[in-house]
């Protein structure tokens, strides 16, 4: 890359909606104005301010629908004076726009039209019941077909998937890789204070999960609500510099994360998925991200992957080449992506544990990373060896159609 | 004429009551589900709402689209499959939209009894007063040509008497919904010596698709589940008045209260029960069940002399629980009525002391809310009960005493052939009135 590029500052709202003790579905919350200001002042207050920012993007999948609201990019101002007047924009890539919101800050400051974005997220979910909600997040698929599909859209559409690997693999087996990721996103979210799950106390995670069958008559075929990711409400926030940048907002190096390497990949969504066994879009992803910063997956010492189903975990460790075909689901049975496994995942509880507020999602996995990185994971930090000093983020839109992939390691 | 045929046509007499309201939703949705079967593609369903008031029937379609959409949104799986051919219907928003008006535009609100001249079966939930449901239903009777079936939810008048006066041999069965009919599981079904097969069959079938659990109960004034309810309450009644010889009456209720909720591990305490049935209700029924019980007085002054003060309990039409013997704070009891003063006392002002008096409760005490989900809880309340009998407490005393009432007037109902058999008692008990274990066990032995 022509410019080195370094992320820092990252700030997370809580992620809200059930699992949270505060959040009650009949009273009235806050709703994306406050989100927005808290994530976008969160990451200021770190950075000297708004004065010291040049241009801002903000994810956001669907608020046109959850809350009747478009042209989010209007929202930037409203968190600081200081931004207004600057360029700003909306960037969507259905559940993938937090990534693109990263990519296009990553895109700014190469072009040199900028030393310092501040790139963000929003989403807010727990405006409409979960049934009118499949039908807005039905958006990230072909309007074209979402006649024959399934009232729960993406849980339909993953519960094909999963089904089609325990046809290939085994129900058994599949099902045990997909309770080990569901239990390790739990239990690593318990350890973040904003994750939706944090309160989560259920002594026995395992038991739970597999005392509950997938029923398709009330839900889907081949998946149960704890297969799959969190209604959430929330935001997020981190800047992206260039070195210049860094020392205009006078953050050490040490304090920030480099990103060395990065792909952005799009698959056509009018097609079907080329095949129900594998993300194909992931993996053509990762595989570039990792040429560009020129590592190898092994490398790589933590990750956040784009769990919206526990399937999609299994399918993700197979695609960034951690294991081969049909070894996913073992791979992680065995404990390797637990956060004192080989390759410790999701380490602030993933999209099921953290939670998931669509357009948001990108930018946390960032600032999951930044924190695992430099330090600031709190009671979450997983222990990081310089044998594997590297990170990485897969953000996805749709069923494996918006990619981006990111790879970083710390600032020195 | 087959089940689908019988639904053709359908009236609900007192459908803004509040059961008749809860009937009238699940009879308008199963209608609507017939309606939609392709066989019926064409076939025009008809459900009058037919009430006195004006006002009530406003408000019950108001209730009803809130609460149809309600069921749509649950099962929204369903109906994309049931919707699957129109192709206008795209979204789980349409689709629910769909069903809504599709049922909506079964149910013909209106106060003209003369529409249930043409239906084929009448749900009668009209006022608790005999000789009011045998006047409507003779009149209908009269007029209708098809030899209607009605299916009364008295809680109290037996059927025989209803089908006698009114004339309707063999075509009335008591179909005994709980309050509220859309929620509580248990339908009691009561049939005369003269109800045709085929009706008593078709109810059996109509209760399977609205997914209730059916007892059935025999011709007796207040069947089974008030026919419990309403003794095991005259002995918590006659419990507390005998505490209050010596303690003043309002603690003798809170300790009586307590005693049926906490020790026994039931929903709520007797008097609680008393007040969310409404005050009133109990003593009408009671008074409605006396003159066929030969050997036993179903009464209490205790509850005319509440009725004379106006404390009547019962719900405000939000469902928020109106005082009656306690008064509530949301929801929860927090005081209790002192007949003498005509005013409330607060628990905190006596409950220290009274709690102090019943003791403690066995340290194997698991609340009623985990204690009902524990699956075959014998395994719990066996050992319970043992701890209770060991303790010489006044609350464990009172506790076993009231256990073994309980159970006694269970086993008097299958005695006097109310019930078949002790099964269907502890169903209607645990059905109807939530509670985690049959009043007819071993535990009080
Ligand atoms: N409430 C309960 O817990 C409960 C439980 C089981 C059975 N029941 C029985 O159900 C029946 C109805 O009870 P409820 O509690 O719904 O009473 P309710 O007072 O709420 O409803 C009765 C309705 O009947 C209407 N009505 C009165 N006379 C009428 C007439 N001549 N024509 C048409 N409508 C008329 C009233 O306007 C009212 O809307 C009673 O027989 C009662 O014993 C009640």
């Amino acid at each position: 890359m022509k410019r080195k590029i370094y992320m820092t500052a990252g700030y997370n709202t809580i992620s809200m909606g059930t699992g949270r003790k505060e959040f009650n579905p009949r009273k009235e919350r806050p709703g994306l104005e406050h989100y927005i200001s808290e994530a976008g002042k969160g990451v200021l207050n770190q950075i000297g301010g708004a004065d010291n920012v040049d241009e801002s993007f903000i994810g956001n999948f669907m608020a046109a629908r959850f809350n009747k609201q478009g042209h989010i990019g209007g929202f930037i101002g409203m968190i600081d004076p200081g931004l207004e007047f600057k360029p700003a924009m909306r960037v969507e890539g259905a559940c993938g726009s937090g990534g693109l919101a990263l990519v296009s800050g990553i895109r700014s400051v190469l072009s040199e039209t900028a030393d310092v974005v501040l790139a963000m997220g929003v989403e807010v979910q727990n405006t409409v019941k979960a049934i009118y909600g499949a039908d807005i997040l039905a958006g990230a698929g072909w309007y074209q077909k979402r006649k024959n599909s399934h009232a729960y859209f993406f849980p339909g559409q993953n519960s094909d998937r999963a089904g089609a690997y325990y046809e290939k693999y085994g129900y058994d087996y599949t099902r045990k890789g997909m309770g080990k990721w569901f239990c390790n996103d739990m239990e690593n979210a318990r350890l973040d204070g904003t994750a939706q799950e944090f309160h989560n106390s259920t002594p026995d995670l395992e038991g739970m999960y597999h005392g509950m069958k997938p029923n398709g008559k009330t839900f889907v075929d081949h998946l149960n609500i704890l297969d799959c990711s969190k209604v959430s409400d929330g935001a997020s926030g981190i800047a992206i510099a260039s070195e210049e940048g860094l020392k205009r907002i006078g953050v050490d190096k040490k304090d920030a994360v480099e990103v060395i390497g990065w792909a952005q990949l799009t698959r056509n969504i009018t097609n079907d998925p080329p095949n129900m066994l594998e993300l194909t879009t992931v993996k053509k992803a990762a595989a570039k991200a990792l040429e560009n910063a020129g590592i190898s997956i092994d490398q790589v010492g933590t990750i956040e992957i784009h769990d919206c189903f526990s399937i999609v975990g299994v399918l993700g460790v197979e695609a960034l080449g951690l294991a081969a075909p049909g070894k996913g689901a073992e791979f992680i049975t065995e404990g390797n992506t637990s956060r004192t496994g080989k390759i410790p995942m999701n380490t602030t509880g993933g999209l099921i544990g953290w939670g998931h507020p669509t357009g948001a999602t990108g930018v946390h996995q960032a600032v999951t990373i930044w924190q695992q990185l430099t330090g600031k994971a709190g009671n979450a930090q997983i222990d990081i060896t310089p044998e594997k000093p590297y990170g990485m983020t897969i953000n996805m839109g749709g069923d494996d159609v918006t990619i981006a992939a990111i790879v970083y390691k710390r600032g020195i | 004429m087959n089940y689908d045929e019988r639904l053709k046509h359908v009236s609900v007499l007192g459908a803004a009551g509040k059961m008749g309201s809860g009937i009238l939703l699940l009879t308008a949705v199963e209608m609507a589900d017939i309606s939609l079967k392709p066989e019926n593609k064409g076939k025009t369903f008809v459900l009058n709402a037919i009430d006195l008031s004006d006002d009530g029937l406003a408000g019950l379609m108001d209730y009803l689209r809130v609460q149809v959409q309600k069921i749509a949104e649950k099962k929204a799986v369903m109906l994309r499959q049931l919707y699957a051919d129109r192709n206008d219907l795209i979204e789980n928003f349409d689709i629910i939209e769909q069903y809504v008006i599709d049922v909506l535009r079964i149910v013909r609100p209106t106060t003209a009894i003369e529409t249930s001249y043409r239906s084929n079966l009448i749900f009668e939930a009209v006022s608790e007063n005999k000789d009011l449901k045998v006047k409507i239903l003779k009149q209908i009777d009269t007029n209708n040509p098809n030899q209607a079936w009605f299916f009364t939810n008295t809680s109290s008048v037996p059927i025989h008497i209803i089908e006698d006066e009114a004339g309707l041999k063999g075509r009335v069965l008591g179909f005994h919904f709980y309050n509220p009919p859309a929620i509580q599981k248990l339908v009691e079904l009561i049939v005369t010596a003269n109800t045709l097969p085929e009706a008593t069959q078709f109810a059996n079938s109509y209760a399977k698709a609205l997914r209730k659990v059916v007892v059935p109960s025999n011709d007796f004034a207040g069947f089974i589940g008030n026919g419990h309810f309403m003794r095991d309450a005259l002995h918590g009644i006659n419990q507390a008045l005998e505490l209050a010889n010596t303690i003043p009456l309002t603690e003798a209720i809170y300790k009586v209260n307590k005693v049926s909720q906490d020790f026994l591990v039931r929903p709520m305490g007797i008097f609680q029960l008393i007040d969310y049935v409404g005050v009133d209700v109990v003593q009408f029924i009671m008074k409605v069940m006396n003159p066929f019980l030969a050997t036993e007085d179903l009464h209490s002054d205790l509850l005319d002399k509440m009725m004379e003060l106006g404390v009547k309990g019962g719900q405000l039409s939000s469902g928020a629980q109106k005082d009656g013997f306690l008064k509530y704070e949301k929801g929860s009891p927090v005081a209790v009525f002192d007949s003498k003063a005509g005013d409330y006392v607060a628990f905190d002002s006596f409950s220290a002391k009274s709690d102090e008096q019943l003791g403690a409760l066995p340290n194997s005490f698991k609340p009623w809310k985990t204690a009902v989900k524990i699956a075959g809880n014998e395994t719990h309340f066996g050992p319970y009960f043992e701890e209770m009998k060991t303790m010489k407490t006044e609350g464990a005393i009172l506790a076993i005493r009231y256990g073994k009432r309980s159970d006694a007037i269970g086993r008097q109902l299958v005695a006097d052939k109310v019930a078949h058999n002790d099964q269907d008692v502890n169903t209607v008990m645990l059905t109807g009135f939530f509670h985690a274990y049959g009043p007819i066990n071993s535990f009080f032995e």
